[in-house]
């Protein structure tokens, strides 16, 4: 029954993207282990890391367009479980350096001992499992999510309030970590890593296997997101997005599924800050700038909402496009062609790339087979966002 | 003590080491803060130190002595300033030697405020001399209890433990009474900062809380709005200090209107070309602003570079005064003066004026005004150049107490927000109240918890009070609002 | 839900002294009705008469200020929530067509199939041969069998109206209330709802808010006419329509 449930969404076009992502886990971290240097094929290191973050990225994405393009949950807040996620990993990694940190103490990380800390918090309790830390990458998130979701969805804030609350939540917790005194390393954040599971996170081989990992993450929450989505909870999602108080009217609890949803996207955004703080090496508070938050969900836009592939595909395209404009001489107008990449495809593109291509074929099937009338209109209602009763 | 002028000036030199003397000439020579150097016998300018000359060195001894000498000398000081500053200072030492000088100052002093300071001097001279009366001491507490502030707290709490007992109880019953006047003041220190920063506040907010009360619109780039309006005081001070430097004072007079225009063309502009094609898509709306607000922000770092730049007080905004035991600054109060003109002026614009009556009207029954004839159209655009014209006239405020970078926006508009979000849409009084309510509220956490965990306190508490109110305090009711 | 109450009356539905006001507006005033378990009820009125709000009121979307609002003589309505008055057998339709425009024709009815509505159950839904032959049933019944794969957004403003009263029936509820089924229709569909209509009220309590005065007449029922916030006058169709106070309320005299 379970893999009726997980099997039964994957559509051809899902099918080709899990293909591709798997053939990239596979092949890009054997193209960088096992071919020599020189050849054409050689995946240098850095580039490997490069993709390793898009891949995260791409996951946050996910856990966005989960919530946005199928319940009209717009969340400007989500950087704030990926960086909770990030920060349980770090504390993780933070404990496994041990006496190679500059004041070589065993317990305490370097920059308690020079706030002359002389005991672990109780919050730091636990981290140096791993299996603890794994736990709570998942966990806090999702706690945070459910208190913060259970408080706003009852009380039925809804569209640009809710925006803006979760906008707040993300700040509020920047304030906070930026604090030294609120034991997660202040302004410097978390850094200088060592070993993950006993393996070096600056070795090659780990961060294939980091690669390899971020793409089995991506796999697994796609999966994950296509069986919500195709269930008849996803139809209920839908449903609540385009007509919320319909929706209500009909018996459903309209705050338990959104609670839900918005606790399973957070917990999807915690592992992927999980896996992007070891490929990067640090996690600090500007994670929880609420700007990162917002050009995360504008990945999604790109790429098109409510389709989940488009989500990942936007986050690793924009993504792309920063690391090649941030780096060359086009650096001061990234900004520019960001703000213009957030107005243009509101405007324009309102169904992002995939969505877009998606309507296009359909007509084209549509009008290909028969005259029917009403095909132009046929994946109309499919982005679009409320509906006023 | 020699009434000489020139005895101040010799013996500071001689502490700060600027006193030289030349063997050779015999001659004493004072080496002034800026470097001038002069004769000490007859305060003559000589051009430059002979090189025989040598700093004079002083032992500890020497240095308490000079100490006490040049307390006692500039407390005669033609300057009242400097008589009242060295009161100041002979009330903290309370050292005996000051008597004589401190009642050869008074009995010539004619400042009032330089009086109180040297009779309060005085009175801590006493208080702590050995053989003083019981009844002068009394007297002495009681001067130095109505002057009540933390020094004069401090001053008590050091009385020796050996005082008669009639002088102890009387201390401990003044400490008592400042401790309560301290308190107070306090008090009406964070209500007066809270008042300050809920003009700010309000100032920033009310701009976005006529747009999002009468389009519905989320605009994030009201935060660059604030910040075109700075830039634009920065322009205009600029223009006139190169080409009509005396006209200094009136740059604000000119910068408000014309940050109004700048920031409401702006406005009108965005609303034209970007936000009309956005209506019933408030999510879409909220991306696209924050699209502008980098645009905008990018597009002023690369006019103007990414430091702050320099804007001044003109002198009728500088300088401050004391009310009580707080100072107030002249540019704070001029600021919550012109937030609450702001805020009457706009009030009276929605009540009296036929686009008021329009926005009103849209306000309430976007349909129903549409169908009576309103070119709904129109009054967004304008609602949206209001608001945008608003938020740069507050940018002119906020230049004068903050700095001007193009980050400036980005730091108000999480406020703003929650000030909306916090008084409601659709009734300016609710940003009123919500602006100061959370100015106040702020301020008074600060002390308690620290500048930022009092943020954190306050965005905590608008989650959990949108819980009570989902829609703010003032929130309109009925069919309409879902709509 | 107190199970343990005495029957107030045997009422379906019991409105008693209910008020409500918006802002010092009183939109519901000294509201007091009754409808008998399996009566269908027209319901009439100038705009503004509070005949939207007195629906808002009996499904939980508007709480009254004060006054009874009964369901089926035990249950006090005021004390609870859209989701929970859905689940005891109310059914609404809305004034302005108010479907899942974004999900096909058979999507909105599964969606609205009077089945367990928690999370869990919903995720791990399966489709059952009992749910297609309903929703097969009730497609047949709406007209729409032929565009059960259509999205519902594409389907003409009768349809739509088709549509909802359909999530309706798939709904099951014991009374419906039904805002507006004409508006927007061709005579021939008018009458077809009307039919439709007579055919749902065998088995269920039925309320209609209607304008179309046609309509109202070929329903043969009983009629309210509020006005104000109140009810002005009660009766046959005839009746109400001779009434002094209620042609001068549409007259405008």
């Amino acid at each position: 029954m379970t893999s009726h449930f997980l099997t039964r969404s994957l559509d051809r076009s899902a099918t080709i993207f899990l293909a591709i992502v798997a053939a990239v886990g596979v092949l890009l971290p054997l193209f960088n282990l096992l071919l020599p240097d020189t050849s054409m094929l050689h995946v240098p290191t850095y580039l490997m890391t490069l993709f390793g973050k898009y891949v995260c990225y791409a996951v946050l994405a996910l856990s966005i367009d989960l919530i946005w393009g199928y319940c009209g949950i717009l969340s400007l807040g989500h950087g704030a479980f990926f960086a909770l996620g990030g920060y349980a990993m770090g504390m993780y990694l933070m404990r496994q350096i041990g006496t190679r940190g500059v004041y070589a103490d065993p317990v305490l990380p370097d920059f308690m001992v020079f706030l002359n800390w002389k005991s672990l918090p109780w919050y730091w309790q636990g981290f140096d499992m791993f299996w603890f830390a794994a736990l709570m990458v998942v966990l806090v998130p999702g706690l945070l999510a459910f208190c913060f979701g259970w408080l706003a969805f009852r009380s039925r804030v809804t569209g640009v309030y809710l925006s803006i609350i979760t906008q707040a939540m993300t700040y509020a917790l920047l304030l906070g970590f930026f604090r030294n005194d609120f034991g997660f390393g202040g302004n410097n954040g978390l850094t200088d890593f060592k070993d993950i599971l006993g393996f070096n996170v600056q070795a090659e081989g780990t961060r294939a296997a980091l690669f390899a990992l971020s793409c089995l993450a991506l796999a697994i929450s796609f999966l994950i997101c296509r069986a919500v989505v195709g269930s008849k909870l996803g139809k209920v999602l839908i449903a609540i997005r385009d007509a919320e108080s319909r929706t209500r009217f009909l018996g459903y609890r309209v705050e338990s599924y959104k609670l839900f949803v918005f606790t399973l996207s957070a917990c999807i955004a915690g592992v992927a800050g999980a896996l992007y703080v070891p490929q990067v090496g640090i996690i600090n508070p500007g994670e929880f700038a609420p700007g990162n938050s917002i050009e995360a969900v504008i990945w999604v836009a790109v790429g098109g909402r409510g389709t989940l592939i488009g989500a990942a595909l936007g986050a690793i395209v924009v993504n792309y496009a920063k690391t090649v404009f941030t780096s060359g001489v086009l650096a001061p107008y990234w900004l520019f062609m960001l703000g213009a990449l957030f107005v243009l495809v509101t405007l324009l593109l309102p169904k992002g790339i995939i969505g877009t291509w998606n309507a296009w074929w359909e007509s084209r099937k549509a009008t290909g087979i028969s005259e029917d009338a009403d095909s132009a209109a046929f994946e109309d209602g499919a982005v679009k966002p409320h509906m006023a009763e | 003590m020699s009434g000489n002028p020139l005895a101040y000036p010799i013996i500071s030199a001689l502490k700060d080491g600027r006193l030289y003397a030349d063997d050779d000439s015999k001659k004493v020579f004072i080496k002034g803060t800026d470097g001038k150097v002069v004769d000490a016998s007859n305060g003559q300018a000589v051009a430059t130190l002979p090189d025989s000359a040598s700093a004079v060195r002083l032992n500890n001894r020497l240095r308490r002595t000079i100490d006490a000498a040049l307390g006692s000398l500039t407390l005669l000081s033609p300057d009242a300033s400097v008589r009242i500053q060295a009161a100041q200072s002979v009330f903290k030492s309370h050292e005996e030697s000051s008597l004589a000088p401190l009642d050869a100052a008074l009995k010539n002093e004619t400042n009032d405020t330089a009086r109180k300071a040297l009779t309060g001097a005085r009175a801590a001279v006493v208080l702590f001399k050995a053989d003083a009366s019981e009844a002068d001491k009394l007297d002495a507490i009681a001067t130095i209890r109505a002057r009540g502030d933390q020094e004069a707290l401090a001053l008590l709490s050091g009385l020796p433990g050996d005082a008669p007992p009639a002088v102890a109880r009387a201390a401990t019953a003044a400490m008592a009474s400042i401790k309560g006047n301290l308190a107070l003041w306090s008090t009406v220190q964070n209500a007066w900062y809270g008042l300050s920063l809920g003009s700010v506040l309000l100032l920033a907010a009310i701009g976005l809380a006529i747009t999002f009360g009468v389009m519905g619109v989320i605009n994030m780039a009201h935060g660059e709005m604030v910040m075109v309006g700075a830039y634009t005081t920065f322009v205009v001070q600029e223009t006139i200090r190169t080409s009509y430097p005396a006209a200094f004072d009136y740059s604000l007079l000119i910068a408000v209107p014309l940050a109004f225009v700048v920031a409401g063309a702006i406005g009108v502009l965005i609303e034209r070309t970007i936000i009309r094609f956005l209506y019933g898509r408030p999510l879409e709306t909220l991306l696209a602003t924050w699209g502008l607000s980098l645009i905008l922000q990018q597009a002023v770092r690369t006019i103007f570079g990414p430091n702050n730049r320099e804007v001044g007080n003109p002198s009728w905004m500088s300088g401050a005064f004391d009310l009580g035991h707080i100072t107030i600054t002249y540019n704070r109060l001029w600021i919550l003066c012109f937030a609450l003109a702001v805020f009457i002026i706009l009030l009276a614009m929605l009540r009296f004026t036929r686009l008021g009556l329009e926005m009103r009207a849209v306000t309430q029954n976007r349909r129903m005004a549409a169908s009576m004839g309103i070119a709904t159209s129109r009054v967004d655009a304008l609602t949206f150049g209001l608001g945008s014209g608003i938020a740069g006239i507050a940018g002119v405020a906020l230049s004068q107490i903050d700095n001007v970078s193009p980050n400036l926006g980005q730091s108000y508009i999480i406020d703003s927000f929650m000030v909306v979000v916090f008084g409601g849409v659709g009734n300016l009084w609710g940003t009123l109240v919500g602006a100061f309510t959370l100015g106040i509220a702020n301020k008074f956490l600060e002390p308690a918890a620290g500048a930022v965990l009092g943020k954190i306190a306050i965005l905590v508490l608008i989650i959990l009070f949108i819980q009570k109110r989902p829609r703010g305090l003032f929130a309109l009711k009925g069919r309409a609002v879902d709509a | 839900m107190n199970g343990l109450d005495t029957r107030k009356t045997s009422a379906m539905l019991y409105l008693d002294g209910v008020h409500v006001s918006f802002d010092g507006f009183h939109a519901i005033n000294n509201l007091s009705m009754t409808i008998a378990p399996g009566e269908m009820r027209a319901i009439i009125g100038p705009n503004g008469a509070g005949k939207t709000t007195m629906m808002d009121i009996i499904t939980g979307k508007t709480k009254p200020d004060s006054g009874d609002v009964l369901f089926d003589g035990i249950t006090d309505l005021t004390r609870l929530d859209e989701t929970q008055i859905a689940e005891l057998g109310i059914g609404r339709k809305f004034q302005k067509p108010t479907v899942f425009e974004s999900q096909t024709v058979e999507d909105n009815l599964l969606l609205a199939l009077n089945v367990d509505h928690r999370v869990r159950t919903t995720l791990f839904w399966q489709d059952s041969r009992a749910d297609a032959e309903r929703i097969d049933q009730v497609l047949e019944t709406i007209r729409l069998t032929g565009a059960r794969r259509r999205l519902a957004g594409s389907l003409s403003h009768g349809q739509k109206q088709w549509l909802e009263i359909g999530m309706l029936l798939a709904q099951d509820p014991k009374l419906l209330l039904v805002d507006e089924p004409v508006a927007g229709m061709t005579d021939v569909e008018t009458h077809q709802t009307a039919e439709l209509l007579k055919t749902i009220n065998r088995d269920k309590t039925v309320v209609v808010v209607e304008h179309d005065m046609t309509f109202v007449r070929e329903l043969g029922v009983r009629v309210t006419c509020l006005h104000e916030g109140s009810v002005l006058a009660e009766g046959t169709i005839d009746q109400v329509s001779a009434n002094e106070r209620v042609i001068e309320v549409y007259l405008g005299r």
